[in-house]
């Protein structure tokens, strides 16, 4: 019971991971992209495009596939959805300097309604009476486990029994973490943020910064998408069911203070506060709806704190959301 | 060759951009303009492509959609739409207040649920047992409370402890949505759906049920044109706005100004609530706001902060929705399809504000060498 109540939180929380990951990178640049929701769930469709024709391309036959291109092609289709949507973003903010929460939030409704149309479209093709387009076979690879993770009990079900891209977050969460605290780059990264002024000065170029720590954020939170719908949802894609896990994983990077292993720990229990209502005995279906506001109120909680103790490690970059313009000054 | 090297590395652009601010007005709007009816081509030719229709005949359904038969004398759509308008203006208007603070107010979702939400408890509980204008009365006053409140909670976090205020207010809405499923749960016995409550509504005018909704709007927008440009409070939220130690600097407590425009902001959102529960729907579900709330703040930036600019862009954005829609309607594709058309609109104005703020300057080798 409390094994699955932990694996369920996981797999929830997978997503608002790569939401979060790929945001802190995007922030640590000084930009803060309110687009993650739409490019989440441009990520999504993306994947869901690719592996659809795929699977026609096959011609629905589960023997036909290779499981490596089966995996590969959404991968690359998510990633390459979410990037475009990123280059959008940094054209308009960092070359053309438009507000950046404006830019983001149209994002957001240009990406949702590019996901809802691609998906009804896909659902038309498919004439299926249900609202929704099932690719348990491309899902099926996704969702492959260890072998012998089943022979391992509680510990084989905790540590090895998840879908490839849990991992995969976890390792780029862990990678992000190192490259921005250890690496060269991470340091003149996280100084494009702070001051870009100073990082000009000190031959840092900010703008090649600004557009490559977009993208490569922006391409870590299509995963998300992609691992919600193939791992999460089993392949089955039905229009606005990503809901708010875009908000949410924005909401994450403020939980997790901008550093990508709290991110990790955040997430999973995030995972769990959005589960807790299914795991509670005797609640009424009316209870679990105020349950369901358990990680949103924990967030204002941890927002209000840190803004109280105002530990420098624990501020925003400080030129988030200010866009950078050399000849001003 | 390291020589040579360096020097091809640091070749001069051919231009550079520098700032402006010497735009004149008409230019201004000359390009927004512009960029609009570009906008509008786009719209029309990617649509034209995947409805396989010829560009009028595009357009011809789009205001068909919007307008209706409006030359058979038949006026409902239209009012329909200036109900559309309404609502997303106001929203929009209820939001500038705090953008001119530049305090992003991302909650006017769950600000109006509130606000609604307020409306409906009064339709159901009271509704029977009031008098109608006492009635009426009552609803308006909690609405607007209970807006306020959902508004001012983020913004007593901000004043005192600078707490972020877009992720605070983007979580308050979501705590909104679920206080709404909740109550919605209770009061519609386990359907999701609540039953439109007769008590309490807005009068119809003639045959027209939005009369009071357009007008309230109308009402609220040259209010908040005077409130903004005219007032002593709209001049201490501009220099809040501009610099908060400007603003401190000449004695305006800035904490006090941060937390009554985000009271006036939450309650104006209220309005929106009671607008939608009491003079449109008369129920209320989660998606009863619908995200109006985030297109509102898009609205509100469109806007540039003056009013009567932002009800003729949530005009035009409405159009749009309306029209494209009814188009994709027509052509056997899905309404989603005007989500992205407005999404793709909103961005190339967003863009094209970057050619009124800035010009390109191009480089003149030879007379620099002269000099």
């Amino acid at each position: 019971m409390i094994i699955q109540f932990i694996c369920r939180a996981i797999l929830l929380g997978v997503p608002l991971l790569y939401g979060s990951t790929g945001e802190i990178v995007t922030e640590k640049s000084g930009h803060l992209n309110l687009g993650i929701p739409g490019i989440m769930y441009t990520g999504a469709i993306s994947g869901v495009v690719g592996s659809f024709i795929y699977e026609n391309a096959c011609g629905n036959d589960l023997s036909r596939m290779n499981p490596l291109l089966a995996v590969l092609i959404p991968l690359l289709c998510a990633i390459a959805g979410a990037t475009l949507m990123g280059l959008i973003y940094s054209f308009l903010t960092v070359t053309l300097h438009a507000n950046q929460n404006v830019t983001g939030l149209a994002l957001t409704t240009l990406g949702i309604g590019l996901g809802n149309f691609l998906g009804a479209s896909l659902i038309n093709i498919t004439k299926s009476e249900l609202p929704s387009i099932a690719l348990t076979k491309t899902s099926s690879f996704f969702s492959a486990k260890l072998p012998f993770a089943d022979n391992l009990g509680w510990f084989g079900e905790l540590f090895l029994s998840h879908d490839f891209l849990t991992y995969l977050a976890i390792i780029i969460a862990l990678v992000v973490s190192f490259v921005l605290n250890r690496t060269r780059v991470g340091l003149n990264l996280r100084s494009v943020g702070e001051n870009p002024a100073t990082a000009d000065a000190a031959g840092i170029n900010v703008i090649k910064y600004r557009y490559l720590a977009t993208c490569i954020g922006s391409a870590i939170a299509g995963l998300g998408g992609l691992q919600y719908v193939m791992a999460y949802a089993t392949g089955v894609w039905s229009n606005n069911a990503f809901g708010d896990r875009g908000w949410m994983a924005i909401a994450l990077v403020i939980f997790a203070l901008w550093k990508p292993s709290m991110a990790i720990v955040g997430s999973f229990l995030f995972g769990a506060l959005c589960n807790a209502n299914n795991y509670i005995q005797g609640l009424g279906t009316e209870t679990q709806e105020l349950f369901k506001m358990l990680p949103y109120v924990v967030t204002i909680v941890v927002l209000i704190i840190t803004s109280m103790r105002k530990k420098r490690e624990h501020q925003p970059p400080a030129n988030l959301g200010l866009n950078y313009f050399r000849e001003e000054r | 060759m390291v020589n040579k090297k360096a020097i091809k590395k640091h070749r001069e652009p051919p231009f550079h951009v520098v700032k402006r601010d010497d735009m004149p007005w008409w230019g201004a709007w000359g390009i927004r303009v512009a960029t609009i009816i570009a906008a509008f081509l786009l719209v029309g030719l990617l649509s034209m492509a995947l409805s396989g229709r010829s560009l009028f005949e595009t357009y011809g359904i789009m205001f068909s959609g919007v307008f209706g038969r409006i030359f058979e004398g038949r006026t409902m759509m239209l009012w329909k739409y200036l109900q559309e308008i309404a609502i997303l203006l106001a929203l929009a208007l209820a939001l500038t207040p705090a953008f001119k603070m530049k305090f992003w107010n991302c909650g006017a979702e769950g600000q109006a649920l509130m606000g609604g939400l307020a409306s409906i408890i009064c339709m159901i509980e009271l509704g029977p047992k009031l008098p109608y204008p006492v009635l009426i009365i009552v609803i308006a006053v909690t609405s607007i409370v209970a807006g306020a409140i959902w508004g001012v909670i983020p913004a007593i976090f901000k004043a005192v402890f600078n707490t972020n205020e877009t992720l605070f207010t983007l979580m308050m809405n979501y705590i909104a949505t679920q206080i709404i499923a909740y109550y919605v749960y209770i009061k519609g016995g386990g359907s999701n759906v609540i039953n439109p409550v007769e008590y309490g509504n807005f009068p119809a005018v003639g045959s027209n049920d939005y009369f009071v909704n357009i007008i309230l709007v109308a009402v609220i927008t040259i209010v908040m044109f005077v409130y903004l440009k005219y007032s002593k409070q709209g001049y201490e939220i501009s220099v809040v706005g501009e610099s908060q130690n400007t603003a401190r600097y000449i004695g305006i407590n800035v904490k006090k100004v941060i937390v009554r425009t985000m009271v006036i902001s939450g309650a104006l959102c209220g309005v929106t609530g009671m607008l939608l529960v009491a003079g449109k729907d008369h129920s209320i579900n989660v998606n009863s706001v619908g995200g109006q709330g985030f297109t509102a703040i898009l609205m509100s930036w469109l806007g540039q902060f003056n009013p009567f600019i932002m009800a003729v862009m949530t005009a035009l954005v409405v159009f749009l929705r309306i029209g494209v829609a009814k188009v994709a309607d027509t052509a056997l594709l899905n309404s989603s399809f005007s989500e992205i058309m407005v999404g793709v609109v909103i961005l190339m104005l967003v863009g094209c504000e970057f050619f009124i703020n800035y010009s390109f300057k191009f480089k003149h080798n030879k007379k620099e060498a002269k000099v």
